[in-house]
């Protein structure tokens, strides 16, 4: 913004939407969520004074394992790379009115379908070609999934809440079934897995950072679903749909491909998450896939009020509260129910901030009276 | 971080060494420093079950002068898990990770233990391989089909209906032969005993161990037990049906007052101690520890109610057995299709029996 514009007051309404507001605006996005983060902290202390323990000794825990130190950092960062994927899959459903809670179902999927392709292409093409293999189909995979939550929202009316969820309940099952029948690797007694992509085709962090390579891809997916949602006709037109389907279809909006596409583009984001884990972490496919990482990415999307960019940094606050976790429970002796419960409360407390959008005066455009 | 630590930590560390070291001699600062012990459970410390025994014996470990043990509960069998033995390294100092659930082996706590070779990583349950991995790791399991064999001793004395239910989580080798133990412990005294299984399919699906354990009973058995994480659920759903019950992993006593017979728990302590005390010394961990009643590694839990007086004797009878290593599984013997799986008689330790994937004659259910 300018500081000419600032200064003059906005002779009229068009005007005043202009740079001077969307500072304003953003700054709203910023001190809000700012302020629920502080008062949570506030509202946890109490709960840890009433338990006797030191709220000081708990919050320096908390920065020491979460951002203290470069091996905290990567910590969290590990932990966050697969929110942020899981995220985008609620996200931009959201954006087009979509509540889809079965990002689960997908990542499960997608891993296993990434283990799967593996198991003949391993050993007879390039590292890269297979792994490009296994991650083009385990988007595609994942896409199939959610997309199909978003078909039966349009043809048949089906609840996506619902159905996406149910389907997660469906693809663990493939999964437990898979791994343990078809396709379980004889070697696998008591961890029934697929058999190994090999050591030699895994994802190494990014060389150097020590970053997971989801991380990036997450991030980068992140941007570029910014720029297609903000900055495209086909984003103008799903938000049009988000905010009034009816309205969307009345004026010649292909109202069902939209929905299909947005979930089909969630389903891909989660089915990734779903490769990177066989990929970069497990080397096979198991049932440590279905890690609950679709359900909490399902709080970091509210959190980041699905804003494809701010998933990125909720994911890693949501990393470094997961990865201090463990510090918490070994020096203070507190239950792993504490993070737990660390993490509802500022979800509680940042969706009950949701409230004060738009309220606050010094927020406000100041427009002539 | 390395150039950090190298700065500042380092240097004020050794020249604390060193102060020490001239002031107390070599041996006596080294027995300052406590040695730090990470213990990781994959669910919460106090579930009446597999966490639960494990948590136990590491208490007992932490009663051993100059060990420090540091916990961390529900830690999943994912990147977690990695990060969570590195934090215990890195912030904690730890030289031993005692890893207790299945799935933190491979790729986990292998990959860890050759980014830290300086660290002992033990793990329950046997996967590590001589050949394949690496030596500063190792593996470690109680064979607890001993005491299962012993709570079916006891159940073949009390069950009128001659009808166990045994509610299983996963088919997989160290299940199944706790199952079959069972059985065969039960048709010592009672040869027409049956053992029903019913498979929930996962380690922690409390609605379906319920509809699961209920659905035995319905069926006409009349002792319950179970393989499952904890078994809380399926111990409170059997007392409150009136059925009788063997406990698994931990002690469930407390929840059937009524029904209890007896139970199949780990003796956990017995490993851990055996560990501090080789570090204390000096000495290498063994990279393979495995044993029963024979090496203290197992228990039954204290006679319940529900427990006769034939049954009691009967069972302190299987348990001398057991300690004198009288092999369970005796050859030769069919599964439940029919088919000779087990051709000559098995020694408790055999590794054959590691690899069970059956369920034997007289066992009602299947693996798939």
């Amino acid at each position: 913004m300018d500081a000419s514009q600032a200064a003059a007051p906005a002779p009229g309404g068009l005007v005043s939407a202009g740079a001077g507001a969307r500072f304003r605006q953003a700054a709203e996005y910023i001190a809000i969520p700012l302020f629920a983060l502080a008062v949570s902290a506030v509202l946890f202390s109490l709960f840890l004074l009433a338990l006797g323990h030191s709220p000081d000794e708990f919050f320096s825990l908390l920065w020491r394992g979460g951002f203290g130190t470069a091996f905290s950092w990567r910590n969290t960062l590990q932990r966050a790379a697969p929110l942020v994927l899981t995220a985008l899959a609620v996200a931009i459903p959201a954006r087009i009115g979509l509540t889809i809670i079965g990002g689960e179902g997908a990542v499960v999927l997608g891993g296993l379908a990434a283990a799967a392709i593996a198991i003949p292409l391993a050993g007879t093409v390039p590292t890269l070609v297979l792994l490009g293999c296994m991650a083009i189909l385990a988007a595609s995979v994942g896409a199939g999934w959610i997309g199909l939550a978003g078909y039966l929202r349009h043809a048949r009316n089906v609840n996506e809440t619902i159905s996406s969820l149910l389907l997660a309940y469906i693809a663990i099952a493939i999964l437990n079934f898979t791994v343990e029948g078809p396709l379980r690797d004889p070697g696998s007694l008591n961890k029934p897995s697929t058999p190994p992509i090999g050591r030699e085709n895994m994802l190494a962090p990014v060389p150097g950072l020590e970053v997971p390579w989801a991380l990036v891809a997450g991030i980068a997916i992140a941007i570029g679903l910014h720029l297609l949602m903000s900055r495209t006709i086909f984003g103008f037109a799903a938000r049009v749909t988000g905010g009034n389907p009816r309205a969307a279809r009345a004026q010649g909006l292909p109202v069902g491909r939209l929905i299909v596409l947005c979930t089909a583009i969630a389903g891909a984001c989660a089915g990734l998450a779903g490769f990177f884990e066989v990929a970069a972490i497990h080397g096979n496919a198991n049932a440590a896939l279905a890690a609950g990482y679709g359900y909490t990415g399902i709080l970091v999307a509210f959190l980041a009020r699905h804003n494809p960019i701010a998933v990125v940094p909720v994911a890693i606050l949501f990393g470094g509260i997961a990865a201090a976790g463990g510090l918490i429970q070994r020096r203070m002796g507190l239950p792993d129910a504490t993070v737990l419960l660390l993490q509802a409360t500022v979800f509680v407390v940042l969706l009950a901030s949701e409230t004060l959008y738009g309220r606050l005066r010094i927020f406000k455009a100041r427009t002539p009276a | 971080m390395d150039l950090d630590k190298l700065s500042r930590r380092t240097v004020l560390k050794s020249a604390a060494a060193t102060g020490l070291v001239t002031a107390l001699g070599a041996r006596a600062a080294h027995a300052q420093a406590p040695l730090v012990v990470g213990a990781i459970y994959v669910g919460p410390r106090d579930d009446f079950g597999y966490n639960q025994a494990h948590a136990l014996g590491i208490a007992e470990l932490k009663k051993v002068r100059g060990v420090k043990v540091v916990e961390e509960e529900n830690v999943p069998e994912t990147i977690a898990v990695q990060k969570t033995m590195e934090s215990m390294i890195q912030l904690d100092g730890a030289k031993l990770i005692v890893a207790t659930s299945f799935g933190y082996f491979d790729p986990h706590m292998l990959a860890m233990a050759t980014k830290f070779p300086q660290v002992e990583f033990r793990h329950a349950v046997g996967l590590w391989d001589e050949k394949k991995h690496p030596k500063n790791a190792g593996s470690y399991f109680g064979y607890l089909d001993q005491a299962h064999y012993v709570n079916g001793v006891a159940a073949g004395l009390v069950t009128k209906t001659k009808k166990i239910g045994f509610i299983a989580a996963k088919p997989i080798p160290s299940l199944l032969r706790n199952i079959n133990a069972v059985l065969v412990g039960a048709r010592k005294n009672a040869p027409d005993a049956t053992v029903t299984v019913i498979f929930t399919g996962d380690w922690s699906l409390p609605v379906r161990e319920a509809e699961a354990t209920n659905a035995l009973i319905d069926a006409g058995c009349d002792v319950i037990t179970c393989h499952v994480d904890s078994p809380k659920v399926v111990v409170q759903t059997a007392e409150r049906r009136g059925a009788m019950v063997l406990g698994h992993n931990a002690s469930q006593a407390s929840l059937a007052p009524r029904g209890f017979v007896t139970g199949a728990e780990y003796k956990w302590e017995t490993i851990y101690q055996g560990f501090a005390g080789n570090l204390a010394k000096g000495e290498k961990l063994p990279n393979w520890v495995r044993g029963g009643y024979d090496l203290d590694y197992v228990r039954n839990t204290a006679y319940g109610a529900a427990a006769s007086e034939p049954a009691r004797r009967a069972a302190d009878a299987a348990i001398a057995e057991m300690k004198a290593g009288k092999p369970i599984f005796v050859g030769p013997f069919k599964d439940n299709k029919g088919t000779v799986v087990g051709t000559k008689t098995y020694d408790n330790y055999a590794p054959e029996l590691e690899g069970m994937n059956y369920l034997i004659e007289g066992v009602v259910g299947s693996t798939s």
